[in-house]
C-alpha cells in the first residue's frame, strides 16, 4: 500500500509538497506571532491596507497594459515600465512650468488633468510608435524574436532619456491643494492617496467598459481570442492590435502621472521597477485577464505593505522591510508553482502553445 | 549525463561569481633605475601622467562625485597641471555608488597600466569589492568620501593595503550626531533607518551604539533597500514605537523619499528628522522638497574656524571654475587626497639620463601610508597603518530653506554644531 503510493508519487512532487508544507507553516508561525504580540494597533493594519491600496493600483494601471498586450499578441512586452516612465518624465515638463508660473496652485484642476493628459498622449505615441516599428515587422517570427526586441526597445528608451535629459532625477513641484489628508468614513487618508485611489479605480472601469461594451472592444477580444476566424469575420487584426497597445500604454501613462503626484521623483530608470513589479501584478491575477490584472496589482501593493510585518515580524527577523521585494517576488514564485494559471486563471480559449 | 550538470552548473557560478577577480596579479618588476615588488610604471619623456578617478558621476548621487572630481581637477591646476615635468591626465569612470559599480569601475581601472594612482570611490559599498580589485593591478587608491569603520578596521585583510582615505572614519561622524541628538536636542528616543549599504549600516551602528551609551532608548533600526519609493509602511512601523528622532544616513533618492513622507505618516508629525553626508546636497533638498525645511545633517565641518584661510582660497577658485557653491561635502578632501598622492610620487619617482620617469608602485603604496603632519585644505593629515588620513571635524547642519539657489553649506544649511 505504502509502496504503491510512494511510487506514484515522484521526487518533484514530495518536494513540492514539502514546500507547500514550509511555506505555510512559515507564513501562519508568523502571522500569530505578529498578532499575538500586539504590538500594532487596528489603525495601523488599516493604514498599510491603504498605502497598499494606493501603490497597488499604480501597479494594476500598469499591469493592464502587459496584459491586454499578452492576450492579442501572446507576447511580453518588456518596454511598458518604460512606456510608463516615459509619460511620466515628459508630463514633468509641463508640470514644472505650472509650477514655476505659479498656476498650478492658482488653478489646480486644470493644471492636474492637462498634465495628465500630456503623460497618456506621451505614453501611448511612444508605445504606438514601438508596435509600429519593432514589433510588428515581427509578427511571424518565433515568440521570442520580438520578446528580444522587447529587451531592446527598452534600453533604447532608457538611455535616450538619459541622453536627453540627463542620469540624475527631477522633482515634480508640491500642488498644494493635495497636501495633508482629508478624513473618509473615520479613516484619515492622504489626499494624494484618495486621489490616485479614485483615479484609478475610474480608469480601470472605463478601460474595462470600453473592452466590453464597445464594438472596437469586441473586436479586440475577437483577435485574442482567435486570429485568424477574426480577420475572416473583416475584422481589422493590425488595427485591434495597435488600439491593445495605445490603450495599455495610456494607462501607464497615467499610472505614470499619479505615481510622479505620490513620489514626486522622476529619472530614466525608474520605470524598472514599477514595470517588473506590475508583470508580477499581471502574472499573479493570471495574464491575459483584465480583471485578473487589477486584482493582481491591489493584491501585491497590499502584500508589500503589510506582508513584512504579517509574516516577517512575528518570526522576529530585524528591519523587515528590507525584504519587501523578496515577499512580492516569492508571492510570484509561488503562484507560478501552485497555480501557474495565477489567481483569476489566464482567460485564453484555446490553448496555444 | 544528468548528474554531470551539477558540477558544471557550479564551474559557471563560482566563474561568474569570481569573475572581477580574475585580474592579472601585477609582477615584480625591474625597470630602469627602479625595482618593485607590485611594479613599475613608466613614464616616457613629455608623455603624461596618469591618475584616475572612480566616482559617482552620473545618477542620483552625482553631485557625491562631481564634487569630488572638482577638487581633484583643482588639485590638478593648483599645480600648474604638471607633476616632475609630465602633463597630469585625469581619467575616470563612474562607479554607480553600488557595488556592481564599483567591481566594473575598477576592473576597467585595472587594465589600464598607465594609471599611476587613483581617487576614489566615493561611496563605500563601491570601495569594498573594488580596492582590492585595484591593489592586485597595483593600483594604490585614495577615497575622498568613503567613511564605512569596516574599510580601515584592523580586521580588512591584505587586500586593502592599497587603500586609503582622507575622509573620516564615520566612528567620528556617528558619535558626533548621537551626542547632538541626545545633549543638544535633549532627545531620548531614536529609530534609525538604512539601506544595506556598508556606509549607512556602519554609521546608524556607531550612532545606536553611542545613543544607547549617553542614556537614550533606539526604538527601531529598520532598513529599506536603495530603489524603494513607497516608505510609509515602513514609517508607520517606526512611528508604532514613538521615537522622537529618526536618524537616516542613506542616499539622496530614497532619502528624499522618507524626507516627504515622514510628516504625513501618522505619529510622526513632529519627530526630527536627521540624515549624514550622503544627503548633504542641494540634490537632496530637490528630492525633498519643502519638507527638508528643518532637518538636520551630519556632515564635514567645512566653515572657516575649521579650516582656515586656505580653504577660503579653495571655494574662490571653485566658483570662478565652476560658477557655483560646491554640490557635496568632499570637495576638500579629494583635493587633499590628490596633493597627497603628488607629494607621495614627487618622493618616489626616479628619473634616467633620458628624462623618462620611472615610479615603483609599492615604494608609492608605502609613502602615502608614510604621509605624516601633510598640510592640507581638511587640517593636519596623518596616516596610520590602515590607512586612515583624516583629521576629522564634524558639525551638525540644520536646513533652512529648500530652495536650491539659496545652497550655501554653513549658512543653508546652517551649521548649528559644535
Amino acid at each position: 500500500m505504502q509502496s504503491s503510493l510512494m511510487r506514484r508519487l515522484s521526487v518533484v512532487d514530495l518536494y513540492l509538497w514539502a514546500f507547500r508544507i514550509v511555506v505555510l507553516v512559515v507564513v501562519v508561525w508568523g502571522m500569530i506571532g505578529t498578532i499575538m504580540a500586539r504590538r500594532y494597533p487596528g489603525e495601523v493594519w488599516i493604514d498599510f491596507v491603504v498605502y497598499g491600496l494606493s501603490q497597488g493600483s499604480i501597479y494594476a494601471l500598469i499591469a493592464l497594459g502587459y496584459t491586454m498586450v499578452y492576450g492579442i499578441l501572446r507576447m511580453i512586452n518588456f518596454a511598458h515600465g518604460e512606456v510608463f516612465m516615459s509619460g511620466a518624465y515628459t508630463a514633468y515638463f509641463v508640470a514644472a512650468a505650472f509650477g514655476r508660473s505659479g498656476y498650478l496652485d492658482r488653478n489646480p484642476v486644470v493644471s492636474l488633468l492637462v498634465v495628465l493628459a500630456v503623460a497618456m498622449i506621451t505614453s501611448t505615441a511612444i508605445a504606438v510608435l514601438l508596435e509600429r516599428v519593432a514589433y510588428r515587422p515581427l509578427r511571424g517570427s518565433p515568440r521570442l524574436v520580438p520578446l528580444i526586441a522587447a529587451i531592446g526597445a527598452s534600453f533604447f528608451l532608457q538611455y535616450a532619456f538619459r541622453g536627453f535629459f540627463g542620469s540624475g532625477f527631477q522633482a515634480y513641484p508640491e500642488t498644494q491643494v493635495l497636501k495633508g489628508t482629508w478624513a473618509i468614513a473615520g479613516i484619515s487618508i492622504l489626499r494624494t492617496q484618495a486621489v490616485v485611489l479614485v483615479a484609478a479605480v475610474l480608469m480601470m472601469l472605463g478601460l474595462y467598459a470600453f473592452v466590453m461594451r464597445t464594438k472596437t472592444g469586441t473586436a479586440m477580444r475577437a483577435v485574442s481570442e482567435d486570429r485568424e476566424a477574426a480577420a475572416l469575420m473583416g475584422i481589422d487584426v493590425d488595427r485591434a492590435i495597435v488600439i491593445a497597445f495605445a490603450v495599455g500604454a495610456s494607462m501607464a501613462g497615467a499610472a505614470g502621472f499619479l505615481y510622479a503626484l505620490v513620489f514626486k521623483q522622476v529619472h530614466f530608470f525608474m520605470g524598472f521597477i514599477p514595470g517588473i513589479k506590475a508583470f508580477t501584478a499581471a502574472v499573479l491575477g493570471g495574464i491575459g485577464n483584465i480583471p485578473g490584472a487589477m486584482l493582481g496589482g491591489l493584491f501585491l501593493g497590499i502584500f508589500e505593505s503589510a506582508g513584512p510585518i504579517l509574516f516577517l515580524d512575528g518570526l522576529g527577523i530585524v528591519a523587515p522591510y528590507q525584504l519587501k521585494d523578496v515577499i512580492a517576488f516569492t508571492m510570484l514564485v509561488m503562484v507560478l508553482i501552485f497555480r501557474p494559471s495565477g489567481i483569476m486563471g489566464e482567460r485564453l480559449v484555446v490553448k496555444k502553445a | 549525463m544528468k548528474r554531470m550538470r551539477i558540477p558544471i552548473a557550479l564551474v559557471v557560478a563560482l566563474m561568474v561569481a569570481g569573475g572581477p577577480y580574475f585580474v592579472p596579479a601585477a609582477p615584480a618588476a625591474t625597470v630602469g633605475p627602479v625595482t618593485d615588488p607590485v611594479g613599475v610604471v613608466k613614464i616616457a619623456k613629455g608623455a603624461s601622467l596618469t591618475i584616475a578617478y572612480w566616482m559617482v558621476v552620473a545618477g542620483p548621487d552625482a553631485s557625491l562625485g562631481i564634487d569630488t572630481r572638482r577638487g581633484a581637477e583643482i588639485a590638478i591646476a593648483d599645480k600648474g597641471g604638471k607633476l616632475l615635468g609630465h602633463p597630469i591626465k585625469l581619467i575616470g569612470e563612474d562607479s554607480g555608488c553600488n557595488a556592481e559599480g564599483g567591481v566594473t569601475a575598477a576592473t576597467k581601472l585595472a587594465a589600464n597600466k598607465a594609471i599611476v594612482a587613483a581617487i576614489g570611490s566615493n561611496c563605500s559599498s563601491e570601495a569594498v569589492p573594488g580596492a582590492p580589485i585595484l591593489w592586485k593591478a597595483g593600483i594604490v587608491t585614495v577615497s575622498p568620501s568613503n567613511t564605512a569603520p569596516k574599510l580601515t578596521a584592523p580586521d580588512r585583510g591584505p587586500t586593502y593595503d592599497g587603500y586609503l582615505r582622507t575622509a573620516h572614519n564615520d566612528k567620528v561622524q556617528g558619535r558626533v550626531a548621537a551626542e547632538f541628538a541626545y545633549k543638544v536636542l535633549k532627545l531620548k528616543k531614536a529609530a534609525t533607518v538604512h539601506d544595506g549599504s556598508p556606509y549607512a549600516e556602519g554609521l546608524q551602528g556607531v550612532f545606536t551604539e553611542t545613543f544607547k551609551k549617553l542614556g537614550g532608548t533606539i526604538t527601531a533600526q529598520e532598513a529599506i533597500s536603495p530603489t524603494d519609493t513607497d516608505m510609509r509602511p515602513m514609517l508607520t512601523k517606526i512611528a508604532v514605537g514613538k521615537p522622537d528622532m529618526i536618524y537616516y544616513p542613506i542616499f539622496i533618492s530614497a532619502g528624499g523619499h522618507i524626507t516627504r513622507q515622514a510628516k504625513e505618516v501618522s505619529g510622526l508629525a513632529n519627530v526630527k528628522l536627521m540624515g549624514a553626508d550622503g544627503m548633504f546636497s542641494p540634490d537632496f533638498m530637490k528630492a525633498a522638497g519643502d519638507a527638508a525645511v528643518g532637518m538636520y545633517h551630519s556632515s564635514p565641518d567645512l566653515s572657516p574656524e575649521a579650516l582656515g584661510p586656505a580653504y577660503k582660497v579653495f571655494q574662490e577658485k571653485h566658483q570662478k571654475k565652476y560658477g557655483e557653491k560646491p554640490l557635496a561635502p568632499f570637495h576638500a578632501h579629494a583635493y587633499d587626497a590628490a596633493m597627497m598622492i603628488f607629494a607621495a610620487i614627487e618622493k618616489v619617482a626616479k628619473k634616467d639620463a633620458a628624462g623618462n620617469t620611472y615610479i615603483g608602485r609599492k615604494a608609492l603604496r608605502d609613502a602615502l601610508y608614510a604621509t605624516k603632519n601633510f598640510k592640507g585644505l581638511t587640517g593636519t593629515l596623518t596616516c596610520d597603518k590602515y590607512g586612515d588620513c583624516a583629521d576629522p571635524k564634524i558639525a551638525v547642519y540644520q536646513t533652512l530653506s529648500a530652495d536650491t539657489a539659496k545652497w550655501d553649506p554653513g549658512k543653508n544649511p546652517k551649521k548649528i554644531y559644535p
